[in-house]
């Protein structure tokens, strides 16, 4: 994702450039909705259920986040699973907060969007659409970005979800067909590109090997949030700073 | 509590936060120590689900094809490899090491 260009015409080469990038990231997100779609159906939802998550939740960490709990510990486990998808959507308060300014223009102005403009804004702020949006060299571009990535990765995600339900739907033993391990890896796959910072990396092992002590310890689902202590202390405290600006 | 209920009150969890980022004024998270704890929550939780994840089995832990599978996710990960080839790559590692042994 460059924003950035030196073409003649830098209006032009800057929307292009931001429509490119979002069809980009928008296609190759929306196939993780495939494995997705499998493991919902795989930890025990239907097809239904599993389309509804894509639809409304539309926020992949927490989506999977939301399924892997129940896939440990079921029904009795609800509660600990709303608790972490929802704390897995407190990052997408956050990507909001960045994306109005940008969306609604300067203030001086006094424009407002329309409340359904922001409600489908706020409907498709994920990981991606403010990635790229963010990634843009001028507002326009930024708009144009949020936008292409947030559509296309929601319409793609949607599809590829109820594939990957059909899908998981009819494998019949999911563990024989390694589901348990996709989940796994899907899980590393989204947390990979956060690690770039030391502290982060250091909250990742504190939280694995905290989850991991708990596991025999309290009811599936529980461990997941207590390991999220670590990162309230490490980030009150502002720990393991060393190096960590890059 | 169904899978229904379930369903429905994370999702407007969920939504709900989504919403709060752009109708609410700016303010809380935009302070630096808060904004840094958002941000390490997301890294925590799904570090934690990883642990949980590979080596969890109920309330023990097995050590079984799921652990050669992740760390094969982690080499192809850290070699760029996309998401979904990862996956992928990881579900066959486990159900090859099961059809083997």
């Amino acid at each position: 994702m460059n924003g950035l260009s030196d073409a003649p015409e830098p209006g032009v080469a800057l929307r292009d450039t931001a429509v490119r990038d979002g069809l980009a990231v928008g296609l190759a997100t929306a196939v993780y909705g495939i494995s997705f779609g499998a493991l919902a159906v795989a930890a025990g939802l239907d097809i239904w259920q599993t389309c509804f998550l894509s639809l409304v939740m539309f926020t992949g960490g927490s989506q999977f986040a939301l399924v892997g709990v129940l896939a440990s510990g079921g029904v009795a486990a609800g509660g600990s699973a709303i608790a972490t998808a929802a704390m897995l959507g407190i990052r997408n308060v956050v990507y909001g907060m960045r994306m109005k300014p940008i969306l609604e223009g300067p203030p001086a102005t006094g424009q407002t969007s329309p409340m359904w403009r922001r409600v489908a804004a706020a409907w498709v702020t994920i990981d991606e659409s403010t990635a790229v949006a963010l990634a843009q060299s001028n507002d326009r571009s930024a708009r144009i970005g949020f936008w292409v990535t947030g559509i296309v990765v929601f319409v793609g995600w949607n599809i590829t979800t109820f594939v990957g339900a059909l899908i998981g739907d009819a494998m019949g033993d999911t563990r024989a067909w390694g589901l348990d391990a996709a989940a796994a890896a899907a899980f590393l796959g989204l947390l990979w590109p956060r690690l770039k910072r030391v502290q982060a990396g250091a909250v990742a092992v504190g939280a694995a090997v905290v989850a991991t002590l708990m596991t025999p310890v309290l009811m599936p689902g529980l461990p997941v949030l207590v390991a999220a202590v670590v990162a309230v202390v490490v980030g009150w405290f502002d720990l393991f700073r060393r190096r960590s600006e890059s | 509590m169904t899978t229904w209920h379930i369903i429905l009150i994370a999702s407007a969890a969920t939504l709900a936060l989504k919403l709060a980022g752009h109708l609410v004024p700016a303010g809380f998270l935009e302070r630096e120590r808060p904004a840094r704890i958002a941000d390490l929550l997301t890294v925590a939780l799904l570090a934690a689900l990883i642990a949980v994840q590979t080596l969890g089995e109920g309330s023990s832990i097995v050590i079984d094809a799921r652990v050669p599978a992740v760390i094969v996710a982690a080499a192809l990960y850290a070699l760029r490899v996309p998401f979904v080839v990862v996956v992928f790559v990881a579900a066959a590692v486990a159900a090859g090491i099961r059809a083997f042994t």
